[in-house]
């Protein structure tokens, strides 16, 4: 398996200045610093605990950061009112650990509540073919009338990132992507991604503790250690070091 | 405790705020009046109906010591329409959709399909807080006005079961004993009552933590401190209505 290189583009669509975050007396987060790049894959590797989903939250402006900055395609999120952060979140997509696919939907409802609410002025047909190109795109056309409760998990992750990619965001956030599913499913979430990628040109951060999806779902890593980013680069380049806080993780995933 | 009470505060100005913020949710708010009158609909008939016979088989002989049985309808019509009914259909509210709301949301919250539906541009205290606080205080004063119906056929029917009796005589005589001042106390009761459901069992699952645990607590509480608000509402509101009443 060869590990993807970087993207060549430097635009930044993700910039993170000296993020602190603090829950009571734990700081997770001690100044981090991350730019992601327009079109690049970026993954987030870390210890659990370690404050890469909170990251994450910030960027989404689900949580707010007790210092430093961070702007999200040029507009720094915790300035924004309800409004503008409204309009700023239409253009990320939030892919949850746990799908969070709403439990008393169908697939189909599912899909259709983003555009249903967002973009009042698309007829049903429009929404139906909208609902039937993400669905074609995960590979899950056949669940459209389930109810979630009668999907496995990756095909639950599937239809959470069909979910996001309806409103054709320009960035994807993936908490934990592959996290509690059979190495398989792992394979083909981490291709879901790489094609997500290519077909929607998004740009993207990937929060995980597996190698084999950084290794090949990642234009860049960024090792979140001890509150803040301390390696980056390609995966050899992460990976090209004696650091004890990094070497754990490339022993224990098993993919020398 | 303090903290407790202003994080109440907050969300109920929260609520007043976001209920006067477009976009109005018309739709969701129709469906959740459905989803509240159609799940208390066959316990508050049941309720309703089978405590307008009781009260009236338990009241009759009482009366009837005095030669007084002809005053039994208005005597229901008080104690229904005053007390009975609109503290039946909360109790009952309380315990269906209080925890159902409060189960519903916890559940929402703790599988992250709260955070799921913000980040997808949607404001999840509009939609989800603010149609089911509305719901239930809509849907209250309807249900409060049917239980009163059904425990009248009750009576009715206890009433025919021992005596010959028509039933337009005895409406009629039923509507005469309700003054207009009760049917304003009852509407506006039902009123406070339905908006205390909607924001206790909102409340409890908004803000629910600790997983499935959390989920559960978050429905008990819903239906213990919704049905402890209804009791004290309910003894303010008699105390106020007696006040207009001398």
């Amino acid at each position: 398996m060869e590990a993807k290189s970087k993207t060549t583009t430097t635009e930044t669509v993700i910039s993170i200045r000296n993020v602190e975050k603090s829950f009571g007396d734990y700081q997770v987060l001690k100044g981090a610093d991350l730019d992601l790049y327009k079109g690049e894959n970026l993954v987030v590797l870390g210890r659990s605990g370690t404050g890469k989903s909170v990251l994450i939250k910030i960027i989404s402006g689900l949580l707010t950061q007790d210092a430093g900055t961070v702007s999200v395609l040029g507009k720094e999120v915790s300035q924004l009112n309800a409004k503008e952060l409204l309009e700023l979140r239409l253009r990320i997509g939030f892919s949850f650990q746990s799908s969070a696919l709403y439990d008393s939907m169908t697939i189909r409802q599912n899909l259709e509540f983003p555009l249903i609410r967002n973009k009042k002025n698309l007829t049903k047909g429009e929404i139906n073919k909208a609902v039937e190109t993400v669905l074609d795109a995960v590979g899950l056309m056949q669940t459209i009338n389930q109810m979630p409760s009668e999907l496995s998990g990756g095909q639950k992750k599937r239809i959470g990132i069909a979910r996001t990619l309806i409103l054709q965001p320009e960035i994807m956030l993936y908490d934990e992507p592959t996290a509690g599913l059979d190495p398989i499913t792992c394979l083909e979430i981490n291709r879901l991604i790489n094609e997500v990628q290519e077909r929607y040109k998004t740009s993207s951060i990937v929060i995980t503790h597996d190698l084999t999806c950084a290794k090949e779902v990642g234009n860049r890593i960024a090792m979140l250690l001890d509150g803040q980013f301390q390696r980056a680069g390609t995966f050899d380049e992460v990976f090209d070091t004696d650091d004890q806080r990094v070497t754990p993780f490339f022993e224990y995933n098993f993919i020398q | 405790m303090f903290l407790e009470l202003y994080r109440v505060h907050l969300f109920i100005t929260k609520f007043f705020k976001e209920a006067f913020t477009p976009p109005f949710e018309g739709k969701e708010i129709l469906k959740q009046c459905y989803q509240v009158g159609y799940k208390s609909l066959a316990l508050i008939s049941l309720t309703g109906f089978i405590t307008g016979i009781v009260f009236a088989k338990q009241s009759r002989p009482s009366l009837a010591e005095f030669g007084a049985t002809s005053w039994l309808p208005s005597l229901v019509g008080i104690a229904l329409f005053r007390t009975l009914a609109p503290l039946l259909t909360a109790l009952i509210s309380a315990g269906k959709v209080g925890s159902s709301i409060g189960a519903e949301l916890g559940s929402m919250k703790v599988t992250e399909q709260i955070e799921a539906m913000e980040v997808s541009a949607t404001n999840p205290f509009s939609y989800l807080v603010v149609t089911r606080v509305l719901a239930t205080t809509i849907t209250l004063p309807i249900l409060t006005f049917y239980t009163a119906f059904v425990g009248l056929l009750g009576a009715f029917l206890n009433v025919t079961l021992s005596e010959s009796a028509s039933f337009s005589a005895f409406v009629q005589s039923f509507l005469e004993s309700i003054t207009f001042l009760d049917v304003i106390a009852s509407t506006v009761k039902a009123i406070i009552f339905g908006f205390t459901i909607g924001m206790v069992g909102c409340y409890q699952g908004f803000n629910s933590s600790k997983g499935t645990e959390g989920v559960g607590k978050a429905a008990n509480s819903a239906v213990v401190i919704g049905m402890f608000l209804v009791f004290m509402e309910e003894v303010i509101a008699t105390q106020i209505t007696f006040m207009f009443r001398t």
